[in-house]
């Protein structure tokens, strides 16, 4: 099925979740719009922008091979980090924890990078792992470490909401990969027992405030309680059909706190109501429908775990952050992909993307091959 | 299941060797399983966002409205409350003010401290800021300070954000230019209360930097005193900075309320009283007006309108010479021989003949007692008895005639009735006859009871206010009713019995007691052939002490003096008594004279007055400043306790020192004091609604 009438290398490109992308995209780039007081700056154009430069970054991460994935997985993993050590070393102090590396010419954060990095290396570590020694110590222990490592390195920095995207990531791969349920079910158990332990010990005073206050916000209107209520007023208050586009008093009137960045979602709710809601989530329905679909439908057991992993990365962010507007979770510093102003974020989404792209072309080449295409 | 089974079941499972099709196998069931979590996580997420966006949509609309608008009641000027001559006796000015909202305090100690060093706040204005905070309920704001001056109110504006619970405003602040002068009469004004609050539930109420009237006048006319409240919906940012005002509303200021009061005689009587403690009334005898009605020493409703401190408090409370009474209206004294020129007419109406004489021994025999009079007179008519006041006289024309037939006029002239006045509520004292003696103390009148009433003793008790009614109607012949509000037509009574032959008896004996060889003769004036018709008195504190008293002060009679002028054509009436002053002639007589003066001469008057001052050691507002100076580092600050509103109010209201009944000469009986009844509720007076010109600016 040649289409003749489009040249070959557009016609190649997948639209099928391109489209959806660049939707969410400008979506969101309309409601930064209106953030700033009806002004592509500050951030409605440098957010479109960035969205165009890393599409372009994941349309070339699309084109590369297997092989070359897999021969970079534990280089990049211990590249990266590197740069966490160095962090903690060299980093500079922002938003009160060490974060961000800057390179001169731009300032980078080690740590989004590793939450494509640890699915890579635990999905290139089952890959290597002969099937037979998935139900073994060895399954286990070598993995926990690879993903133990990054995440202590990120909450010595600290950040909490980046260490949990790590885990999960991490944590999907092992699940994923066939380990004995028991395991699961076993930390789960110990998770239970640890968890108050952590909250008391672990946690910083912050932390720890955000986690309390989100079990009862109004109990604290103006101190830590205040993101989490004002947030609520913003998306309640917007109706089914939003308060219309640029009347948002939530965001404009400085209640909403972060309306920019991780309570963008409330931003939005407030101007588009509802409607607006469900169209966010349809998008990620799309999103994620399509990158669990390429997974099952992936050649071998190293794209099938990669696909699947960078998928759940992307649902982590949305998870947490859409709980986290709507009062259901603690606040945590995670952006929702695509609509929140920030690059790191956008740069590890699309990375996330362009690999899914990536597998889905080899899943298509060799179907081409076996002349099913 | 035992975990032992289970182990081995796993075991068992575990036995054929893992191949890659099993895995990938349970990957396809496990990548389902999160596939079927991710749904649901959707699901749950719309589910919310329909909850919070359509249940709950109200909820949280007004929730952000209420955060984007913000609505300030501002506060109405209150109605100013002028004289006669539209000069204001209470006014507002303009002030930068500082309250404290205990319910948004969050650090109280610290933000206490912080204020307390920019606005310069003393140890004891700290302490009382703290006592204000204690009792304090959560809405109503505290008052920090008012008449703050522009630098610190800004220093106090740019360190808001720091200090929650702090609102600096630009608003208006009562004035009382003459301060003491007018506390008694025009009230004060104060904050107010949880009770009042409670009762009347306006959200106008608590806004900060309202007063409303606590005491006299201004909490009479407080309605009509307190105007509209302007209003300001803003919307503004989280940090408080307004966007832009949606709505504006100017307050409308309350009504002015004219009185007949002349403010500069009001301050030259009040600060003419001096040291001592007193009361003037002055009343205009074409009219009914009163012109002036002081109480002294009194407190300064300037600082009451700020909120009193515990120091000044103690000051006021402590003084045995009791400032927080008002004694023109509500101190009852015997009125000793004012009494008298009232007597002479109803002696004249029994059919005394105002020219019979009676010799004067020295006294009068009643029965087995001795009543002794001051002198020995030696024979008297009903003029020269005024002229000297001759007991002797008066006793035995009581006797003859009998009290019952004195009473009834003694009430007709004002003495122990109540007037339909605004303000302060009256007491109304005694005018004792055999019904009410039966009555109360269920005895029979007695001869010798009659004795006493007649001189203005033992049972009979008056207030200042009802004396100078008394000679104002004396005086012009009219039945004038007191006034305080100015432009209303003067209202007559029913019309006396008194013929003008017998007034003019009366008359001629009050203008000997100051112009003949009276009592008074020391206080005589003549400003261009004006002169002032009087008469003393004395009333006795203490039974059996000698006449004038002397040794300590609370045991010291009373002086009074009632008069008028000018003698031929009365204009003004007027009434003094001073607390242990001793003789009427002593002590009351020369102030009276002053006043007068200053009605017909004011530059002689003024210049006597500074030249008593300059003794006295300043006017009373000077005096106050130096007293609280010298408490400040004195032993009284330390043992100052709070003050409540209460508190205040309680003491204003007081009965003050109530006369117990005083025989004179004889030892008769002491009956316990009056108790009173309740007090009726005089009608409210109309308010004259005046242009918006007497505005504040």
């Amino acid at each position: 099925m040649q289409r003749t009438y489009v040249p070959a290398l557009i016609a190649r490109q997948p639209w099928h979740i391109v489209l959806p992308l660049l939707g969410l995209v400008l979506f969101g780039s309309s409601v930064l719009y209106s953030a700033a007081g009806g002004s592509l700056q500050p951030w409605a154009l440098t957010h479109t922008l960035r969205f165009l430069v890393f599409l372009a970054m994941a349309l070339v991460i699309a084109r590369i091979k297997p092989e070359m994935f897999k021969f970079a997985a534990f280089p990049a993993y211990v590249a990266i980090l590197i740069m966490l050590v160095l962090v903690e070393a060299l980093g500079f102090v922002g938003g009160g924890s060490r974060r961000w590396l800057n390179l001169g010419f731009m300032t980078l954060q080690p740590s989004e990078l590793m939450k494509p990095g640890i699915v890579l290396v635990l999905a290139r570590f089952y890959d290597l792992l002969p099937a037979g020694e998935i139900r073994g110590w060895r399954a286990m222990a070598p993995a926990l470490a690879l993903l133990g490592l990054p995440m202590a390195l990120v909450m010595l920095q600290p950040d909490l909401g980046t260490a949990l995207a790590i885990g999960f990531g991490g944590v999907v791969v092992i699940f994923l990969s066939g380990v004995p349920l028991r395991w699961f079910i076993g930390a789960g158990a110990a998770g239970l027992v640890a968890a108050p332990i952590a909250f008391f010990t672990l946690l910083h005073d912050y932390q720890r405030n955000r986690v309390l206050v989100f079990l009862d916000p109004e109990s604290d209107p103006l101190g830590t309680g205040y993101h989490i209520t004002q947030s609520k007023i913003a998306i309640g208050s917007g109706g089914f059909f939003g308060k219309g586009f640029g009347n948002g008093s939530q965001s404009h009137l400085d209640y909403l706190p972060e309306s920019h960045t991780d309570f963008v979602f409330a931003t939005m709710s407030e101007e588009w109501g509802m409607l607006g809601g469900l169209f966010v989530l349809f998008v990620f329905f799309l999103i994620l429908r399509w990158g669990l679909k390429v997974a099952q439908n992936a050649p071998d057991r190293f794209s099938r775990l990669l696909a699947a992993g960078m998928a759940l990365t992307i649902f982590f962010y949305v998870f947490i952050n859409l709980m986290m507007v709507t009062g259901m979770a603690p606040v945590v510093g995670i952006p929702l992909p695509f609509m929140s102003h920030g690059g790191s974020s956008m740069m590890t989404n699309m990375i996330c993307i362009g690999t899914i792209m990536a597998i889905e072309r080899w899943s298509g080449e060799r179907r081409g091959s076996g002349g099913l295409g | 299941m035992k975990f032992g089974e289970w182990r081995k079941r796993a075991r068992a499972r575990a036995k054929p060797p893992m191949s890659t099709v099993a895995l990938t196998h349970s990957f396809n069931r496990r990548s389902f399983f999160l596939g079927a979590v991710e749904g649901g996580v959707g699901l749950l997420l719309a589910t919310r966002m329909g909850y919070l966006a359509l249940f709950q949509n109200e909820k949280y609309r007004l929730a952000s409205e209420s955060n984007r608008v913000n609505l300030a009641l501002i506060p109405p000027r209150r109605g100013w409350i002028l004289d006669r001559h539209g000069s204001p006796l209470a006014s507002n000015r303009a002030a930068f003010r500082v309250d404290l909202i205990p319910e948004r305090l969050v650090h109280a100690e610290q933000t206490i401290a912080e204020l307390g060093q920019i606005l310069g706040l003393s140890e004891v204005d700290i302490r009382d800021l703290k006592d204000k905070l204690e009792k304090a309920h959560g809405f109503a704001p505290v008052e920090v300070a008012s008449r703050v001056d522009w630098d610190k109110f800004a220093a106090i504006s740019v360190r808001l954000p720091d200090m929650p619970g702090v609102v600096p405003q630009r608003g208006f602040s009562r004035y009382y230019p003459t301060g003491p002068a007018v506390g008694h009469l025009i009230g004060y004004v104060g904050t107010v209360s949880a009770e009042e609050y409670e009762k009347e539930k306006n959200p106008l109420l608590i806004t900060p930097g309202f007063k409303i009237g606590k005491d006299g006048l201004e909490k009479y006319f407080d309605t009509a005193l307190r105007g509209v409240p302007g209003a300001r919906r803003a919307e503004v940012t989280a940090s408080g900075k307004v966007v832009r005002d949606l709505e504006m509303r100017e307050d409308v200021p309350g009504h002015p309320v004219k009185l007949t009061i002349d403010g500069p005689l009001q301050d030259f009587a009040a600060r003419r009283i001096g040291l001592e403690s007193g009361a003037v009334v002055v009343i205009d005898c074409l009219t009914g007006g009163i012109l002036a009605q002081c109480s002294m020493p009194a407190f300064d409703p300037n600082s009451f309108a700020d909120g009193i401190g515990r120091l000044e408090w103690k000051l006021l409370n402590d003084d045995d010479h009791i400032p927080l009474l008002n004694k023109a209206v509500r101190g009852l004294y015997p009125p000793g021989s004012t009494m008298k020129p009232m007597a002479s007419l109803a002696l004249q109406l029994n059919g005394v003949s105002p020219d019979e004489r009676i010799n004067c021994p020295g006294g009068y025999r009643l029965g087995r007692r001795f009543f002794r009079c001051d002198a020995v007179h030696g024979s008297v008519d009903m003029r020269t008895a005024i002229e000297r006041s001759c007991n002797t006289y008066f006793w035995s024309m009581a006797h003859r005639v009998g009290y019952d037939a004195i009473a009834p006029i003694a009430k007709m002239l004002g003495l122990g009735q109540e007037f339909t006045l605004p303000g302060t509520s009256q007491r109304y004292g005694t005018i004792p006859d055999a019904a009410w003696k039966m009555r109360r103390y269920k005895q029979e009148w007695t001869a010798a009871d009659s004795l006493n009433a007649s001189i203005g003793q033992g049972y009979v008790s008056v207030s200042p206010l009802q004396l100078a009614v008394m000679t104002a109607r004396i005086a012009s012949g009219r039945n004038l009713q007191p006034s305080l509000l100015l432009g209303k037509p003067p209202v007559l009574g029913p019309a006396f019995p008194f013929t003008p032959e017998q007034l003019a008896v009366t008359h001629e004996g009050m203008f000997r007691v100051v112009n003949g060889s009276g009592t008074a003769g020391a206080s005589r004036i003549d400003i261009g052939g004006i002169k002032m018709a009087g008469k003393t008195g004395t009333a006795q504190v203490r039974a059996l002490t000698s006449r004038g008293g002397g040794g300590e002060w609370k045991g010291r009679d009373h002086s009074l003096f009632v008069c008028y002028a000018p003698a031929d054509v009365p204009r003004y009436a007027m009434a003094v008594v001073i607390e242990h002053g001793q003789f009427g002639a002593r002590a009351a007589a020369p102030i009276a004279k002053d006043v007068m003066t200053f009605l017909f001469d004011p530059p002689t008057a003024v210049e006597t007055l500074h030249a008593l001052e300059k003794q006295w050691g300043g006017n009373a507002t000077q005096r106050m400043a130096a007293k609280y100076l010298a408490a400040e580092s004195g032993p009284a600050a330390s043992t100052a306790k709070p003050v409540t509103e209460s508190q205040i109010e309680e003491a204003v209201n007081k009965a003050g020192p109530q006369p117990s009944p005083t025989a004179a000469q004889t030892g008769v009986v002491v009956p316990p004091p009056e108790t009173i009844g309740p007090q009726p509720v005089t009608p409210p007076a109309q308010v004259p609604v005046q242009s918006p010109a007497a505005g504040d600016n």
